[in-house]
């Protein structure tokens, strides 16, 4: 791999995750080193609990760091003004959106508010940006319908082509696959991989899809009990990685298909 | 966002009814007017006195009102995420009610002197605005230290519920004459501003309007809900300030002036995304704002009951005339849409 000729986008160091009260810190994950390239598809997994969320919404600025420092594009996360990070950072969260009144078009459209003058109107080059990402995902046949009329799945894509028209350099998912039945769980994670080899974005996401991410992801973070590990699936397959991400009451990982397999 | 030329017809209509509506309005009260003299006297050819002292501010009066309330329903459903939500859950009517309460009931307690003169016009209005400006700002204090949009709405409940527990109180000890003024007070009234009054009440009503129009671009990212808004760059705060100041400004005024008039702002937010299906702020308020001013200068005509000398209370018009167009909406679109 030449990743070391590659810009990093997204860097932490000794990054220490946790919550903060006035008695006391409590830890979630130290020590984290992170790097992410400009193209790369990340997928981040390990078990209930093991604190992806929080390591999420630390790398998004929701909540501030413990200790150690997060670089987006070699500027310092905490120094960036909330406008400024919004044209380099975009999220897609699990939580439902407020209004579902909205059509396709405009709640894509939201996605252009860093860039818009002071009541919101779209510049042509906003209109071009939301009517090219509305393509790069196959929905623009659905422009004009309606959010409540979607299933999951499209307005999943709808919210994944929203963060595009954001026009960022890294976009942020916290578990896109959720409530997706198989099919669209790879149709998404699949979109996620083209999308960064034709915008050259780097896509960070959270997934329990372990097997589909092994096979899709440039470099995946496991967060185990013990450390963070950022590599490329293979090397992790190797180095048995994913057999420490949960107890090995129920379940194994097998190496030779890249999936966990119930124990008899 | 979907373009307002979409929309124009609507708009045309709205405002077409709005001129119907005024005049109307002004045509109808227990002295008939011929149109030809009111239409002299509206554009100063000749003087009419009633036109041009009571019926032309009680027809400006309801617009403003109208409007202006249900401008701040719709700045707080969006804020507060709930279609339940109006421009009182603040508590800014019951911080109102509180103030002249303790002035029409409380002024028993001055002695009788200072009754005539405490029970006045403008301390009425005085009362009212300081009695929502007191509760607004122990709100606006508490929102700068609650992260939770939710808090705040329940917060404003229970202040609400507080000022109700004192007014009963209140009521406890007051004379029945006392009783009935104060409850004539929570009628609503239209009618009773001097063009003095209604200068500085238009004013107000300015800097809120002013403030909802700055907000539109705000109102419109909340729709993803706060996180995303956030993640778009939205400080969410200081638009919640500016979102909260504007319908305090709005709802404050109206009630020191006109009293507590219900529904309209809860409804007329409603009645208006029946109509226009959007939930773009651009298009939503100056719709509201047209409906809304509609809306309660045909309540007005109603109250003052053609051609007889009996007005009836505003406040029970407008629940008695808009629930009904409420219900029938929801039921007929079976959706209700936010």
């Amino acid at each position: 791999m030449t990743n070391q000729n590659q810009h990093i986008i997204l860097k932490t160091n000794n990054l220490a995750i946790g919550y903060k009260s006035k008695k006391s810190h409590t830890v979630i994950a130290s020590g984290i080193n992170i790097n992410l390239f400009a193209g790369e598809l990340v997928g981040l997994v390990g078990a209930n609990g093991i604190g992806k969320s929080t390591l999420l919404r630390t790398l998004t600025q929701v909540q501030d760091p413990l200790d150690g420092t997060i670089l987006l594009n070699d500027k310092k996360l905490t120094e960036i003004q909330p406008l400024e990070l919004a044209k380099n950072l975009s999220l897609v969260l699990t939580e439902q959106i407020v209004s579902k009144n909205l059509t396709v078009f405009e709640l894509v459209a939201l996605g252009r508010q860093p860039y818009t003058n002071w009541i919101g109107k779209l510049s042509k080059q906003d209109i071009e940006v939301v009517e090219r990402s509305l393509k790069q995902t196959s929905i623009i046949e659905l422009k004009h319908r309606k959010c409540f009329e979607l299933s999951d799945g499209q307005l999943q894509k709808v919210m994944i082509t929203r963060a595009l028209a954001q026009d960022t350099d890294v976009i942020i998912l916290d578990e896109p696959t959720t409530h997706l039945d198989m099919y669209h769980k790879a149709y998404i994670l699949k979109l996620l991989q083209k999308l960064v080899k034709e915008t050259g974005k780097t896509i960070l996401f959270s997934s329990h899809e372990i097997d589909l991410a092994i096979q899709l992801c440039d470099k995946m973070i496991v967060m185990t009990k013990n450390n963070v590990i950022s590599e490329m699936p293979c090397n992790l397959i190797q180095k048995g990685t994913f057999n420490e991400l949960f107890p090995k009451d129920l379940i194994t990982f097998d190496e030779k298909t890249g999936s966990f397999k119930i124990k008899k | 966002m979907s373009d307002i030329k979409t929309y124009r017809l609507s708009f045309i209509v709205l405002i077409a009814l709005l001129i119907v509506c005024f005049f109307t309005n002004i045509s109808l009260g227990s002295v008939s007017i011929s149109f030809g003299e009111i239409v002299n006297s509206l554009f100063g050819f000749s003087d009419n006195y009633i036109v041009q002292n009571y019926r032309l501010p009680k027809a400006i009066t309801a617009i403003l009102v109208g409007s202006g309330l249900g401008v701040s329903g719709l700045l707080m459903q969006t804020l507060f995420r709930n279609p339940l939500a109006g421009p009182f859950v603040l508590g800014i009517s019951s911080g109102a009610s509180l103030g002249v309460a303790i002035v029409i009931l409380g002024a028993g307690f001055f002695g009788g002197a200072f009754t005539a003169l405490l029970v006045s016009k403008w301390s009425i209005v005085i009362a009212a605005s300081l009695g929502s400006f007191l509760v607004l700002l122990a709100v606006l204090v508490v929102s700068t230290k609650v992260r939770d949009t939710m808090a705040i709405l329940i917060i404003g409940l229970m202040f609400g519920s507080i000022t109700a527990a004192v007014v009963s109180v209140l009521s406890y000890f007051s004379s029945a004459e006392q009783l009935q003024q104060y409850i004539f007070w929570g009628f609503g009234s239209l009618g009773n501003l001097s063009w003095n009054e209604l200068l500085i009440f238009s004013i107000i009503y300015g800097f809120g309007l002013l403030l909802s129009i700055i907000s539109i671009k705000a109102l419109n990212t909340l729709l993803l809900g706060e996180n995303y808004a956030k993640s778009l760059g939205l400080n969410i705060k200081q638009n919640r300030l500016i979102i909260i100041v504007a319908t305090s400004l709005l709802a404050g005024t109206i009630t020191a002036f006109a009293g507590p008039i219900a529904f309209i702002g809860l409804a007329i937010p409603h009645i208006v995304r029946q109509i226009f299906t959007t939930s773009n702020h651009k298009i939503l308020l100056p719709a509201i704002l047209l409906l809304g001013a509609i809306v309660m200068l045909v309540c007005d005509s109603i109250a003052q009951l053609p051609t007889s000398d009996y007005t009836l209370p505003i406040n029970a018009i407008t629940s008695l005339f808009g629930a009904p167009v409420v219900i029938w909406l929801l039921i007929r679109k079976r959706k209700m849409m936010f």
